[in-house]
Parts: C-alpha cells; sequence; structure tokens
C-alpha cells in the first residue's frame, strides 16, 4: 500500500530518469544560451539598425545598409581584413614551422631538459598586455634596448612599433614570441603519442632525417597538428590585446597595425557607431567559421 | 563521430570568438528621478562612487579627501583611470544606464556635446541656484561656458590648461639668440640648436594622429587657420591650415626623434627629460613632469615660453581642461552634490592650485597664495595666454574622436614628409561629411 507522498516522489523520479540528459545539460545549455546566443543574436539584430551615439537612443531598421558599407569600404575596412589575414599567415606559419622544431628537440631525453621546457614556457604564461608595454619599452627608437642592442655592434636600429611600415611586422615578431611555446607543447604532446616502430622501419629502410619526419612522423600526428594549426589561427585572426596596448585603438596614425577586430573596437567605442561595429563583427564572425570549415575540410581529405 | 567533432569544432570556434562578437552593453535601467537639493544631514552613511581621470588636480585631491567623509559622514568610493579606460567605462556605463557611477569627471571639449545628446548628465542647475555661498560666478566665464548647454549647467570646471612652448635655457642660451618671438624665429633657432647639436632633437612634439591634435591647434590659430568657419563647413584645407600643417609637422620631421608618429606626451616627455629634447609644445599642465628633479635629468634648465606669433599673431589655446558632473543615472544625486560643491570651494581650489595645478576660480589666481607656487615663467605665459587664448583646443563636434582621427592626418603625414597639402583635401572632405552628418 504505497501512500501518495510515496507514489508522488516516484513520479517525480521517473520524470528525472526520462529526462536526465536534458536535466544534466541544462545548466550547460542556459550557459551557452545566456552568454552565446543572446550577445550573438543581439549583436545581429544590431548589424541591421543605425544604431549609434547611445544605445539608449532611438535607432532605426536599415536593412542591409551597414553591410553595404562595410564591403564597400576600401579605405578601413579591407586594408583590416588584409593586415588581418597577413597577421595571422605570417605569424602562424613561423610559429608552426619554429614549434615544430621545438618539439622535436624536447622530443629527446637530454640532461637539465627540465630547465629548458620552462625557459620555453616562459613567454606563455605572460599576461599579453604586460608583454606589450615590456616590448614596446624594448622598442622604443631613441632609448629602447632593441635599437641599443643594434647599435652596440654597429647595425643602424629600426623604427620598429613606430613606423607604419615596420609595426606590423613587429607585431607579427611578438606573437611569435609569446604563442610559439604553446605550439610546441601542443606537438611534442603529440609526438610522444606516436609510436617508435614505424620510423626505425623507416630508418632501417634507409629514409634520412627529413624523409623519416616528413613521410613517417606528420601523418601519424596530424590531427594534433591541427588542432595547433586551427587553434592558432583562430586566436590569431581574432588578437586584439598585444594590438590594442602596443598601438591603441585606431592601430595607430596610418592605421597601420589596424586588424578587423582593432577596426570594430574603434567604430564601436570612439566612434560610437553601434550598427557598424556590429556589422564588421558579424562579417567577421562568418570569416572566421569558413576559416575553421576550411581548415576541417582539409583534415577531412587528408585522412 | 567525424560529424560531431565538426560541429564540436565549430562551437568551440564559436566560443573562442565571442570574445570579439559583443557590442556593448544592453540591459537597461530608466534614470533616478531627480529630486532637488536636501539637507546635507540626511546624506550622511550614503556611498558615492566617483570616477576620476589620472590627472595631478586627482593626485593633489586625495592628498585630503579623508576630510569630506569626516564633515558630511558621506562615504567615498574612489576610482581613477587613464583617458582611454575611462572613455570606455563612460561608453559602457553610461549606455547601460548604470547607477555605479555618481560622480564623473570628464573633459569639457571632449565630452560635453556628446554625453549631453545621450542624456547622461544630470542637470545641476537647481543645485548650483541653491548653493549662493559657493558662489559660481566666480568662475571664469570661459570655463562656466564650456559646461553650460542650452542654458543647463552640467558640470563644474577642475582645471585650465594653455598650449605653451618648453625650451631648454641652456641650449637657447649657447645660440645666443632671444627666446622666438615669431614662427621664423622658431624655426632659426631650431636649425642653430641643430646645428650645434646634431645628437639633440631640436623639437619635438606629439606626433600620434589624435593626440597630437590639441597641441598643434596652437599652431594652426597662430597661423591663421581653424577647424571650420564656425558655420558648419570644414576650414582644414585652407592656405593657412595647410601652412600650420606643414610647420608642426615639418619642424617634427627634420629634427623630431623617430618613430614621432606614435607618440603621445609621455612619451615625448620621456625624451625632454633624458635631456634629448631642446623646443616642445605642450600643455601648461604637464609642467611638473618637465621639472620634477627626480625624473628629469634636466630639470633646472627647462624654461617655459609662449607660443611665437604667426601671421595671426601668437594664438595658443587657453581652456577648461578638466570638469565634474553627476551621472543622469546616479540614485545619489544630492550627496554627489555635496561632494562636487566640497572639492571646489574656493579654500579647496585654493588647496589645489598651491599643490602646482592650475583652476578657474578668479578669486583664487588673485590671491597670492593661489600664484606664488607657479614657477615665474610658467605663471606669466598662463596669465598672458589668458587675455589672448581661444577657448578649444580641438574641432568641437558631438563626436570628437572620430574628428581628431580625421584632422590629425594632415599632421602625421607631414610629420612623414609625404604630401600634407593632398591629406588635408581629403581630410577636409571627410570632417565636411562629419560635419553634415552631425548637422542633419
Amino acid at each position: 500500500m504505497s501512500s501518495p507522498v510515496i507514489a508522488w516522489r516516484a513520479a517525480i523520479s521517473l520524470w528525472v530518469n526520462r529526462n536526465r540528459k536534458w536535466i544534466l545539460s541544462g545548466p550547460a545549455i542556459a550557459f551557452i544560451v545566456l552568454l552565446l546566443v543572446i550577445p550573438l543574436g543581439y549583436t545581429l539584430y544590431l548589424s541591421f539598425t543605425d544604431a549609434g551615439s547611445s544605445l539608449r537612443a532611438s535607432f532605426h531598421f536599415t536593412g542591409l545598409g551597414n553591410y553595404t558599407n562595410v564591403l564597400t569600404d576600401t579605405r578601413r575596412f579591407w586594408p583590416a581584413v588584409y593586415r588581418t589575414v597577413l597577421f595571422t599567415v605570417g605569424a602562424v606559419s613561423v610559429e608552426m614551422l619554429l614549434g615544430a622544431a621545438i618539439a622535436l628537440l624536447l622530443r629527446r631525453e637530454f640532461r637539465g631538459q627540465g630547465i629548458v621546457r620552462v625557459i620555453i614556457l616562459m613567454p606563455l604564461v605572460a599576461t599579453p598586455v604586460a608583454v606589450a608595454m615590456l616590448w614596446r619599452l624594448i622598442f622604443e627608437p631613441t632609448i629602447g634596448f632593441a635599437n641599443e642592442f643594434l647599435r652596440f655592434f654597429g647595425l643602424p636600429g629600426s623604427e620598429w612599433l613606430s613606423s607604419p611600415s615596420t609595426a606590423l611586422p613587429t607585431l607579427m615578431f611578438i606573437d611569435v614570441w609569446q604563442w610559439t611555446p604553446m605550439v610546441a607543447l601542443l606537438l611534442l604532446a603529440g609526438l610522444t603519442t606516436v609510436p617508435e616502430e614505424p620510423e626505425e622501419a623507416a630508418r632501417v629502410d634507409g629514409a634520412n632525417v627529413f624523409q623519416r619526419f616528413w613521410f613517417v612522423t606528420l601523418p601519424l600526428m596530424r590531427s594534433v597538428v591541427f588542432a595547433a594549426l586551427i587553434l592558432r589561427s583562430v586566436e590569431a585572426f581574432k588578437t586584439f590585446d598585444i594590438l590594442y596596448a602596443t598601438k591603441g585603438a585606431g592601430g595607430g596614425s596610418m592605421h597601420e597595425a589596424e586588424t578587423i577586430n582593432i577596426y570594430a573596437y574603434g567604430i564601436n567605442f570612439s566612434d560610437n557607431r553601434y550598427g557598424l561595429a556590429s556589422a564588421v563583427l558579424v562579417v567577421f564572425f562568418i570569416m572566421v567559421l569558413v576559416l575553421v570549415t576550411l581548415q576541417i575540410v582539409a583534415r577531412r581529405r587528408g585522412q | 563521430m567525424k560529424r560531431r567533432s565538426r560541429y564540436a569544432a565549430v562551437s568551440l570556434t564559436a566560443a573562442l570568438i565571442l570574445s570579439a562578437c559583443s557590442s556593448g552593453p544592453s540591459s537597461s535601467s530608466g534614470p533616478s528621478s531627480s529630486s532637488g537639493p536636501s539637507s546635507s544631514s540626511s546624506l550622511s552613511g550614503q556611498t558615492i562612487n566617483l570616477s576620476l581621470s589620472h590627472h595631478a588636480w586627482t593626485t593633489s585631491l586625495q592628498t585630503f579627501i579623508g576630510d569630506f567623509t569626516t564633515e558630511t559622514g558621506i562615504k567615498v568610493d574612489v576610482n581613477v583611470y587613464d583617458d582611454a579606460q575611462q572613455a570606455t567605462l563612460y561608453n559602457v556605463k553610461l549606455n547601460a544606464g548604470s547607477s555605479d557611477i555618481d560622480v564623473l569627471m570628464f573633459r569639457p571639449l571632449q565630452n560635453t556635446q556628446q554625453f549631453t545628446q545621450n542624456g547622461w548628465f544630470a542637470d545641476l542647475t537647481k543645485y548650483v541656484n541653491a548653493s549662493t555661498d559657493w558662489n559660481w560666478n566666480d568662475f571664469w566665464q570661459s570655463a562656466r561656458d564650456s559646461v553650460t548647454v542650452n542654458n543647463k549647467i552640467i558640470g563644474v570646471p577642475l582645471v585650465s590648461e594653455t598650449g605653451v612652448l618648453y625650451y631648454r635655457k641652456d641650449l637657447l642660451a649657447e645660440t645666443g639668440m632671444p627666446y622666438p618671438k615669431t614662427m621664423d624665429d622658431l624655426k632659426a633657432v631650431v636649425a642653430k640648436i641643430h646645428e650645434l647639436h646634431p645628437d639633440i632633437f631640436a623639437f619635438a612634439g606629439r606626433g600620434e594622429v589624435s593626440a597630437a591634435v590639441t597641441q598643434f591647434s596652437s599652431f594652426l590659430y597662430s597661423m591663421g587657420g581653424n577647424w571650420t568657419d564656425g558655420k558648419g563647413n570644414s576650414t582644414i584645407n585652407s592656405d593657412a591650415a595647410k601652412a600650420a600643417y606643414k610647420l608642426y609637422g615639418g619642424l617634427i620631421h627634420d629634427y623630431g626623434p623617430p618613430g614621432e608618429t606614435d607618440m603621445n606626451w609621455p612619451q615625448v616627455m620621456g625624451l625632454l627629460q633624458q635631456g634629448l629634447v631642446a623646443f616642445y609644445p605642450e600643455a601648461s599642465s604637464n609642467y611638473d613632469s618637465a621639472v620634477d628633479p627626480t625624473q628629469s635629468k634636466v630639470a633646472d634648465q627647462i624654461g617655459v615660453g609662449p607660443i611665437p606669433a604667426g601671421p595671426a599673431g601668437s594664438k595658443p589655446y587657453n581652456i577648461t581642461a578638466m570638469a565634474l558632473g553627476i551621472s543622469a543615472f546616479s540614485k545619489h544625486k544630492d550627496a554627489a552634490w555635496a561632494f562636487i560643491k566640497w572639492a571646489t570651494n574656493q579654500a579647496n581650489s585654493l588647496t589645489i592650485q598651491e599643490a602646482g595645478v592650475p583652476g578657474a576660480r578668479t578669486s583664487v589666481w588673485n590671491d597670492p597664495k593661489g600664484t606664488s607656487t607657479l614657477a615665474p615663467d610658467l605663471l606669466a605665459t598662463i596669465q598672458g595666454n589668458s587675455k589672448i587664448g581661444v577657448g578649444y583646443d580641438r574641432p568641437q563636434v558631438v563626436n570628437v574622436d572620430q574628428a581628431r582621427q580625421i584632422v590629425g592626418a594632415p599632421i602625421v603625414a607631414a610629420i612623414q614628409g609625404g604630401d600634407s597639402n593632398a591629406v588635408a583635401d581629403q581630410a577636409n572632405s571627410d570632417f565636411q561629411a562629419l560635419l553634415d552628418g552631425q548637422a542633419k
């Protein structure tokens, strides 16, 4: 004879059991909706309006006007796209090459490898804004360490971050300095999962060190390489902190370091054109999705 | 499995770039209804949040800010921000109608029009009218004008600032020439110093596109130019303006340090302190940095003089650089006013001016105590400029940030030795578009 309370409890536990997948994933779903879907949706909504000056001011629906403005803007938007792509491709390719080289060096056991690993990982734990400030001091053209160092060896100094022609390459260098360790770390993790036998077999067959790496080791760690590549590309594509901390909003006096992200920040926070900034960000979002999709497709083709 | 991993990758990516995809806040809470001034006894125990700027005025006030709580029982929560941080903070907080900020320190020439248009300022007229003993009319007329919009008072002036020329007395003496009275004299003196000391930057100045605009303004006015004709038409490609761009940018190009287009005042001041700069046009309010013996190798050799005369005479900017206002969304407006009134009363204005921060109260300038701590050449230049100065140092539009980026472009071109005339023509049409858009 079950009491109503017990029956009620049984009903609840039955319901919980039946819906456990929703109940268990509920917090995660709520988190994604609140922090991802709603802001994204709101950004998309703003991108079709002429929201500006104050978000509390009234704004009107302008259809695709912002998108037309953005995609036909050859003075600020397309140069920013070009710089973003240049920065990403330049920095990430160097990071992948250097990262792979460091990972291969660290793969073998050697004395003092703990210290070497710690030193190599140091840039990774530094805060990007602090790093940017530090490099800004090092690269100061008149009294900075970099030019003092070059002059000591009788070499001419450079304007580094402060010249429109050398700012972006210098920023790529900073990005490489900061993020190569992470790539090396990921590839090293991948290398440790690669069995030794295929490589030894190749060595017996007379393959040299490059052939062994290219035809045997690399294909075996393809998934890790792709993971590192996707992660770094997306991160580099949307780099903000070092650019903003060294060159400020606008990316310098000639917009020499203005990537899409910095451009969007500028029109949003300096110009207060929220509609236009949202359109830039939506276009940017689509670009990143395309980038990732291409990489995933390439990866599946490779497999 | 593969499909799932692709979704995972895509959603991971979405998460990664979302940090770049937020367009400011969207929440809103209505402004609290403004009540009239109330007696201070009922305010005891309240806490007000102050958003102050990183400025010498703030540093001086902080040395005795505790007295306010002792006198009134109102607690203060002080936050100090640098320019860029504060601009972003106001943008986010005030856009969201957040009541977090009660008292806001702002730049009248940069923020007044925009904040007023957005409804971010509380109207202080009632409070000012009710505070007869505090003497609003003691503030300079031009300072009062800079914080009055459509006959509504939206702030209280704190700091006056004017364009001056910093120079090295020892290097000038070496040339045997007098202090430059005209722009041509300036060119001659600078060339002579460069000849004697090729390793010293005979003329340096702000070169970063937006930062340079304010100091360049003194050169623009002195050459007979201006941003607009006062009727909504841009005049930055007039012959006078083009000559000013060429003069200011050209001097920096010929004699300035490398990397000038990246320099705001802290960078140029750093070089001056290292003894590497001979002439440098900068705001009077940065005098302390130039003569601080703990930071400057040449502290005892720094002199200050007026901007040399161009075809239009010597026309430096002379402005109200800082003011205190109350956020329209503050829930403690009465307590916030009590603080502003206290911080800007005659006695405290005198204390702050004695610490070397030039204020905007007539009585303090007339009091020997208020001027005794200022260096004689600085005092003479400030007093001279107050008679001939122009009351704004940047274009007077709603969106000053955007305007500065536009009108600064020819400065950068001239510094780089480019065709600043062509850039000025392009900038003129950009600036005209901005003015037209604003007039709509």
